[in-house]
């Protein structure tokens, strides 16, 4: 047996600005060649536990460490962050921030440059490691340019050209479309079986992240290790529940329909799953039985939009001939690939740019006369990054700024603030500063500050990007009640989970046309749509297939099911 | 926004100069148009200019706007230099040869006219040379340039994140400005500029948070790959020096040593004909 | 040559990302007044809390980076108006040593220190600097530039009072520690 590569033994991380320690009495041996994915909730301390690998702690966050870490027989906390680079690439989640260098060339040369290496051979190996992730097209390309799977790749490329035997990739689906997601991690699968790597990767979108299997998954929680043990038995186990951790959709399918999990089953991931016939039975007998119920009533029309054409530049159009309708209390999912135009479309809802061409109505009424300010009354936009909404440091200020600005009496002001944060479950924090908040309450104030000015209708832009399965319940469920009280949701996400779950409607963009206007489940049961989308199928598709079922009708059928136990 | 001047990629003998060329041309050309006043020197750099600009093969459209606004700009400068001083010809010059008369104390004064002319010229010696720096130089050498002519490459690295995030900033600045609209915040109306003020605040302040956490992922991303480990760095953009580079550096250096010269010899900076 | 312990990675990217700051808001926000060369720039407001923020040294860089790359994106650079930017930044970054940013700590004596040092370092460099650079550089007029420079002290320390001020005021509330605060009902 040989040495492991990384190896922590009791190891404990302390942040110099924190009460208590973030990570404790951390074992773990990874060895050579293996894939390790690394999931838990925000805040568990698996970001915490790739610092120490890369040397971030304690080089960039200063912190006091006990036990020990040792990668590839060197002593952690005696290397430098520079000494560590060589033997751990990182990947970061932010694409943009990673992408130093003005062209792919450059920042894939980044770090030979940092180690003066001659510049003959720097064209020589840039060349080479951009062919592995094909991109020698694109080595004049500016970062604006490339697509967030481009980008990914160019850091990859940017990491691997220093040999590292490890590569760690820190939520690296996070801000991908499922179709880029998927290429991802085939494109991670191959560079490790080609180069001999041991891949680190931490995520919380496990289902993706298993696309091509792992050899263990690690399950944190509080800054503790809770699992470490082959995916097949964390899958057969309920840890991941209980740590509030989605589990792949495939395997909740079979849980409702009550087939008991065994290791002949080959859980781990879907397109190794085995079933036999009385399984596929119970599957079908299920879904005999949980058959979906007729549609709602008619609702009024609240927004509609008639031939829309739209280019940011004349040259280009950004979005032709767009026309739908939306009906009052609907929650609708706009999905495509990023570019498509589902945000340019959401800009023209709210009046932030004028369609060249095309009308678009407000309960029947034309809102093409009606200003920016005019348009809020009615239809609220909510931001990605509430960081980059919330302009005022204390909730309370943050919450009343539309109506300050509007110079209304203070008492009314009052009065509507309370409201509006009694609604959000944000009473008792009125007088907290915002940054005191966790991300998904952040994310609450954001859409109060919105709701505030009672608008009928909310779009918003990735609502649960980036959050772990707690913080999107949270916000999904916080959406879902809003809609209850009546208030329309139009949302732009890439979250195949979002879709289903919460809205009973896509409009699909791609190339800047609506290529597409159906219910989630249908969308869902067309591979060729799904790929226009750059959206990817889910294991239930496939489920369905293997049960010879018919793909949406099982899909609404698991959906409502599931709905109804997590209430 | 098409008013921006931004790098035009072509082929001619002046993109094919090396970007440190560009700079060190561009500079010794600001320098010697700054220390004279020289009349026949700074139209002779004006005309070495043009001439510059037509090799380079940029076309008319692409600099117009920036022409037409830098005329403006020294037009509204000519003006406030005679409202505010009309005589300044006069006392640089030391002779008064008045055509006209005009009112209270303002007259047509040929010296006058003669220092605006050369003002005006001061900049236009400068600019074909500044425009062709901007259109004709591809920012992925300004870092190596800079390091090459003596800059600590951790500045000259400053000035290309700078060039990198320019357009995410924008970006950034864009969606929040549009979305605090929506919330009633608004810059263009006829507000008291102080109320204005107050409400840039508003768009600021989340711009300057999400760049300062954005500074804290690019510092980590760039310590991660080995920034700053060495007292050197090589630079993958870097071309080397060819005949044509010695040939512009050589102008440049001429061109400063003349202008120096005619100082020497006019006595001063300033070429005087009404002596 | 280079001071290793000052010029932290950090440093450097905080110069990179104040002049791009700097560049995109005086190059596109600017509120024009009636003097030529002399606009409202709230670009020096920001400047200023980087400034407080990361010290002289980044300021000082970053709004000479910034300004030079406005000058630039226009056509030609105004040299002496680049200088003061970046001696305004060094100037107001000095006030860092006095106000303890990080640990959330903006109160009165803090605004009055700030506000103190950003109306001397702009009167520095507009009346000072900038004036003295176009008179040896371009032979202006001094009643001309008299004007000129008063109302730029006026615009940009106004400018900065009330933008620095507010955003400073913002991010030091930021650095609150939440363990003091209590839930209301």
């Amino acid at each position: 047996m040989q040495e492991p590569i990384i190896s922590f033994k009791d190891y404990t991380y302390h942040y110099r600005s924190q009460a208590e320690p973030t990570i404790h009495n951390i074992n773990l041996e990874i060895n050579k060649g293996e894939r390790i994915i690394i999931v838990g909730p925000s805040g568990c301390g698996k970001s915490t536990l790739a610092h120490c690998l890369n040397g971030l702690n304690p080089f960039s966050y200063p912190g006091e460490s006990t036990g020990s870490l040792t990668i590839c027989g060197i002593e952690a906390g005696k290397a430098g962050i520079f000494e560590l680079s060589q033997f751990v690439g990182t990947v970061l989640q932010d694409t943009d921030g990673q992408f130093i260098g003005m062209t792919v060339l450059e920042d894939i040369a980044f770090s030979m440059e940092n180690d003066c290496v001659p510049q003959e051979e720097m064209i020589k190996r840039t060349h080479a490691e951009a062919e592995k992730v094909s991109l020698v097209e694109k080595l004049e390309a500016a970062p604006h340019e490339l697509s967030g799977g481009q980008k990914q790749r160019v850091s990859m490329a940017g990491v691997m050209i220093n040999k590292v035997p490890v590569l760690l990739f820190d939520e690296p689906l996070a801000n991908l479309d499922p179709a880029a997601g998927r290429d991802a991690i085939e494109l991670i699968d191959h560079l490790q079986k080609d180069g001999e790597k041991t891949v680190v990767i931490i995520e919380h979108r496990l289902e993706d992240a298993m696309h091509m299997g792992a050899d263990r998954i690690i399950l944190m929680e509080n800054g503790r290790i809770i699992n470490d043990s082959a995916p097949e038995d964390l899958f057969l186990s309920d840890k991941l529940i209980k740590a509030g951790i989605r589990e792949p959709l495939y395997l909740t399918a079979l849980k409702y329909a009550g087939i008991q999990l065994s290791k002949d089953m080959h859980v781990e991931r879907m397109q190794e799953l085995s079933l036999n016939d009385s399984h596929k039975e119970q599957i079908r007998k299920w879904y005999e039985e949980r058959r979906a119920k007729a549609p709602g009533k008619e609702r009024p029309e609240v927004l509609r939009a008639e031939g829309i054409h739209f280019g940011y530049t004349p040259e280009k159009e950004n979005l032709s001939d767009i026309s739908f309708s939306i009906k009052e209390g609907e929650m609708v999912s706009i999905v495509g690939k990023n570019g498509a135009g589902k945000s340019t479309m959401a800009k023209l809802l709210c009046g932030f740019e004028k369609p060249g061409q095309g009308m678009l109505y407000y309960q029947g009424r034309d809102m093409s006369g009606d200003t920016i300010k005019e348009r809020a009354a009615h239809i609220g936009y909510v931001m990605q990054n509430p960081n980059q909404m919330i302009s005022k440091p204390m909730i309370f200020e943050e919450v009343a700024l539309s109506l300050t600005l509007q110079k209304l009496p203070e008492e009314e002001i009052k009065e509507r603030v309370y409201e509006t944060l009694k609604i959000c479950g944000l009473y008792e924090f009125r007088n907290w500063p915002v940054n005191a908040l966790s991300y998904g309450q952040k994310k609450r104030v954001t859409i109060a500050s919105i709701l505030v000015a009672k608008p009928q209708i909310l779009i918003l832009d990735e609502p649960t990007a980036g959050q772990d399965f707690r913080h999107y319940t949270e916000i999904m469920e916080f959406l879902k009640e809003l809609n209850e009280k009546g208030i329309t949701v139009l949302m732009i996400t890439h979250d195949m989970h979002l879709m289903l779950e919460y809205t009973s409607r896509s409009l699909v963009f791609a190339d800047g046309k609506k290529i597409a206007d159906t219910t989630p489940e249908a969308l869902f049961a067309d591979p060729e749509l799904l790929k226009r989308a750059s959206l990817k199928e889910t294991s239930l598709y496939e489920l369905a297939k293997r049960c010879g079922l018919p793909a949406e009708n099982y899909i609404r059928a698991f959906i409502e099911y599931d709905r109804e136990v997590r209430a | 926004m098409s008013a921006t001047l931004s790098y035009i990629k072509k082929d001619s003998p002046i993109h094919r100069l090396t970007g440190s060329t560009k700079f060190i041309f561009f500079l010794i050309w600001s320098i010697a148009a700054m220390i004279t006043y020289d009349t026949r020197i700074l139209i002779a750099m004006f005309l070495m200019g043009v001439v510059f600009f037509v090799i380079s093969g940029l076309k008319w459209k692409d600099i117009r706007f920036a022409v037409l606004f830098m005329i403006w700009l020294i037009v509204i400068n000519l003006i406030a230099l005679f409202v505010f001083s009309p005589e300044q010809g006069v006392e640089i010059y030391g002779t008064r040869h008045e055509l006209v008369h005009l009112f209270w104390r303002y007259s047509i004064v040929v010296e006058e006219f003669f220092y605006l002319f050369n003002f005006m010229m001061k900049y236009l010696a400068v600019i074909p040379a500044a425009l062709l720096f901007i259109l004709a130089t591809n920012p992925s050498e300004f870092a190596a340039s800079l390091n090459k002519i003596g800059v600590s490459y951790k500045v000259g690295y400053s000035v290309a994140i700078a060039l990198r995030y320019i357009p995410d900033v924008q970006r950034d600045f864009h969606d929040i400005s549009q979305a605090q609209q929506a919330r009633g915040i608004d810059l263009s109306k006829k507000d008291k500029m102080t109320a204005r003020l107050k409400n840039s605040a508003a768009i600021l302040f989340p711009l300057v948070l999400s760049s300062l956490q954005r500074i804290e992922v690019i510092s980590n991303a760039m310590e991660l790959r080995g920034f700053g480990k060495n007292k050197k760095r090589t630079w993958i953009v870097e071309r080397p020096f060819k005949k044509g580079d010695y040939i512009a550096l050589l102008i440049a250096i001429v061109m400063l040593a003349v202008s120096a010269w005619f100082m020497v010899l006019n006595g001063g900076r300033y070429y005087n004909p009404f002596v | 040559m280079e001071n290793k312990s000052k010029f932290t990675i950090k440093s450097i990217v905080a110069i990179g990302i104040g002049a791009a700051l700097f560049f995109v808001l005086g190059r596109f926000v600017a509120i024009p007044t009636p003097v030529p060369n002399t606009t409202a720039n709230i670009q020096y407001g920001v400047l200023s809390v980087f400034g407080i923020i990361f010290g002289p040294v980044v300021s000082m860089l970053a709004g000479f980076i910034g300004h030079t790359l406005i000058d630039l994106s226009w056509g030609s650079p105004w040299w002496s108006w680049i200088i003061a930017s970046a001696v305004y930044g060094l100037l107001v970054g000095l006030a860092k040593k006095a106000i303890d940013i990080e640990n959330g700590k903006f109160g009165l004596r803090e605004i009055v220190i700030f506000n103190v040092v950003q109306i001397i370092a702009h009167g520095i460099c507009w009346v000072g600097v900038a004036t003295v650079l176009d008179i040896l550089i371009y032979s202006e007029a001094l009643s001309k530039l008299v004007a000129q420079s008063l109302t730029a002290w006026g615009m940009n320390a106004l400018t900065t009072a009330i933008v620095g001020t507010l955003l400073l005021l913002a991010y030091a509330k930021t650095r609150t520690k939440a363990g003091s605060l209590q839930k209301e009902d």
